[in-house]
């Protein structure tokens, strides 16, 4: 196994946010399969309630996704409302899944961040 | 038995022109360019259209009638229908928003000026509820998302359509079918139920083709689209992005290619980011046609820009369909200013104050938020004011950002004002004042019965 770094989550993962009501969804997918137990047994729901708490959020389900190396993150009321009541400049949340990639750190074998990362 | 087997081999070709109303105008040509030499059935696709989009089409028709379908109609239309009606390739599109009959009204106009003749139109009717259930009756259905429309005034209540009747719209042998409110998926579930002659109870292929509607209706985004990351995820091309199409057999198994001669990508990575796009439970992803499963799809690669996806199960749909009602939501005001240069941060902290301490002390009580761009404004909120911009440097460049919701306007205009007087009476250096005040539409989700809005729906064809 090769040497373990700490990185951001944004290193061995991407992800997108879409958002329904006041609930948002922020996929996060490996770039290199080996990295997905990693992102799994690291970034857990609680982790990520944590982080949207700040915004109002009160619940986070994660769905695991083994074929696709991804996880499903769904946030409740982390909208501020949603587009009918928020007052950010970005009322569906869009931006989101940039906080969970660069907030999130996860430590990993070096070998999880893909090959040409600027992380390496 | 010859027809059985070309329908066993035949396979279905469908590309997306656009993924929303605002997407790239010209992007459906190079499409259609690559459409044109497929062999088989081939479809062009327009998704434009959103639940604010509707609401703010139906006040726009009930001032005047002949409108009231998407703006985006002509724009979109217009490079491609000359050349998809020469080379058969089918279009489906819920251009028709509040008024699907006054848009296909307008697409055989736009055909006459465009030298197209011979063209057939059929729209898909019966979403509009306000038309066959009272207001009252529709506030009281139960909600399932959005805010409470109890007593407000209902501006629309669409009900999502499946993709029955855009089969049978297709089945009147149509070279065009526009559509209001259905879902986006059945854009494409409904030429593959009319190509394939899917059951309504073949759940893995109606599931398959609505994975293939989900893929396709966002247009670029699964093409390299809201994916690009520089340095990170790297996207060819992307001034040119090459927008996606579909490959479709008759058990489902789906290709997404692209548009050749263009930017863009298809790989497993960009597949999976749409898969997943305002995707909840993977599991139980509920339209009206059937229930998708996609936890157990694999994606394959088929060579270059082709990823095949397989492994969509489906189970039966909910008895209810989704209804998503708008009422009025007042105003939206927002005003900005931007400090830049030495101290810039201390600048528009000062500013931030000011803008609060009045706007409550001259008795706004509406919800009101005043951040800092450059300072975290977007991944923080009020409750967590300024914790991204404590440990920042005060040099650089920050923008201050007033908003405010209110029902009444001259509250909205009273905040934009406060920023604007930072100019004589602020912090020194502000520069850059923008300002707006834009009206709002609420929305909920209410869910209703099948069966009184599914006697309600309709295919006809329209004459010019």
């Amino acid at each position: 196994m090769s040497e373990t770094v700490s990185v951001p989550l944004h290193a061995v993962a991407h992800g997108r946010a879409g958002d329904k009501g006041n609930r948002s969804n922020i996929s996060v997918i490996a770039y290199v399969p080996e990295a997905w137990a990693y992102i799994l047994a690291q970034v857990t729901g609680e982790r990520v309630l944590e982080l949207f708490r700040h915004k109002g959020a009160t619940a986070v389900t994660r769905y695991e996704l083994p074929n696709l190396n991804a996880c499903n993150f769904v946030i409740d009321d982390a909208l501020e409302g949603g587009v009918n009541s928020s007052l950010s400049q970005d009322l569906h949340g869009k931006t989101l899944s940039f906080l969970l990639l660069g907030e999130v750190t996860v430590t990993v074998p070096r070998d999880c961040i893909p090959k040409g990362s600027p992380y390496l | 038995m010859r027809d059985l087997e070309a329908t066993a081999v035949k396979t279905v070709f469908i590309g997306s022109g656009a993924g929303f109303a605002g997407d790239r105008r010209d992007a459906g040509i190079a499409v259609v360019e690559t459409l044109q030499r497929c062999d088989g059935p081939r479809y062009l696709i327009f998704e434009v259209m959103g639940e604010r989009t509707l609401a703010i089409a139906q006040r726009i028709r009930m001032r005047n009638p002949e409108l009231g379908y998407s703006p985006y109609l002509e724009p979109y239309l217009h490079g491609v229908l000359a050349a998809c009606q020469e080379h058969g390739v089918r279009i489906v599109a819920n251009f028709g928003n509040a008024n699907p009959l006054a848009a296909a009204k307008r697409v055989h106009e736009l055909a006459a000026e465009l030298g197209v003749s011979g063209l057939r139109i059929a729209v898909v009717l019966g979403d509009d509820l306000l038309a066959f259930i009272p207001a009252e009756e529709i506030a009281a259905l139960p909600a399932i998302e959005g805010v409470s429309i109890a007593g407000k005034e209902i501006v629309a209540a669409n009900a999502y359509l499946g993709a029955r009747p855009v089969a049978q719209a297709l089945a009147l042998d149509v070279d065009v079918v526009l559509v209001g409110r259905t879902t986006d998926a059945a854009l494409v579930l409904g030429p593959l139920i009319h190509e394939f002659d899917w059951g309504a109870e073949d759940w893995d292929c109606l599931a398959a083709g609505t994975l293939a509607g989900h893929l396709l209706e966002c247009g670029g985004q699964v093409t390299g689209g809201y994916f690009c990351d520089p340095g990170f995820k790297d996207v060819p091309g992307m001034d040119n992005l090459g927008f996606p199409i579909a490959e479709i057999d008759a058990g489902g198994t789906t290709v997404i290619g692209k548009a050749h001669n263009t930017g863009g990508l298809v790989t497993r990575a960009t597949v999976t980011e749409q898969i997943l796009y305002e995707m909840h439970d993977p599991g139980a992803y509920l339209t009206p046609d059937v229930t998708l499963d996609i936890s157990g799809v694999t994606l394959e690669d088929a060579g270059t820009d082709r990823i095949r996806v397989v492994g969509a199960r489906g189970k039966p749909p909910p008895g209810t369909l989704k209804v998503s009602v708008s009422a009025d939501g007042g105003w939206l005001g927002e005003a900005e200013m931007i400090y830049a240069g030495p101290n810039a941060l201390a600048r528009a902290r000062m500013a931030a104050d000011i803008v609060r301490n009045r706007c409550r002390r001259n008795g706004v009580t509406e919800p009101l938020r005043i951040e800092i761009v450059g300072a975290g404004a977007v991944f923080d909120n009020n409750i967590s004011q300024r914790q991204r911009g404590i440990n920042m440097p005060m040099d650089g460049e920050f923008r201050l950002r007033a908003a405010v919701r209110t029902h009444n306007k001259e509250v909205a205009q009273y905040v934009n004002d406060e920023v604007l007087s930072l100019f004589c009476s602020g912090p020194a250096g502000g520069g850059g004042y923008r300002c707006s005040i834009t009206g709002q539409v609420n929305t909920a989700s209410v869910v209703v019965p099948r069966g009184p809005v599914e006697a309600q729906t309709r295919v006809e064809e329209v004459d010019r």
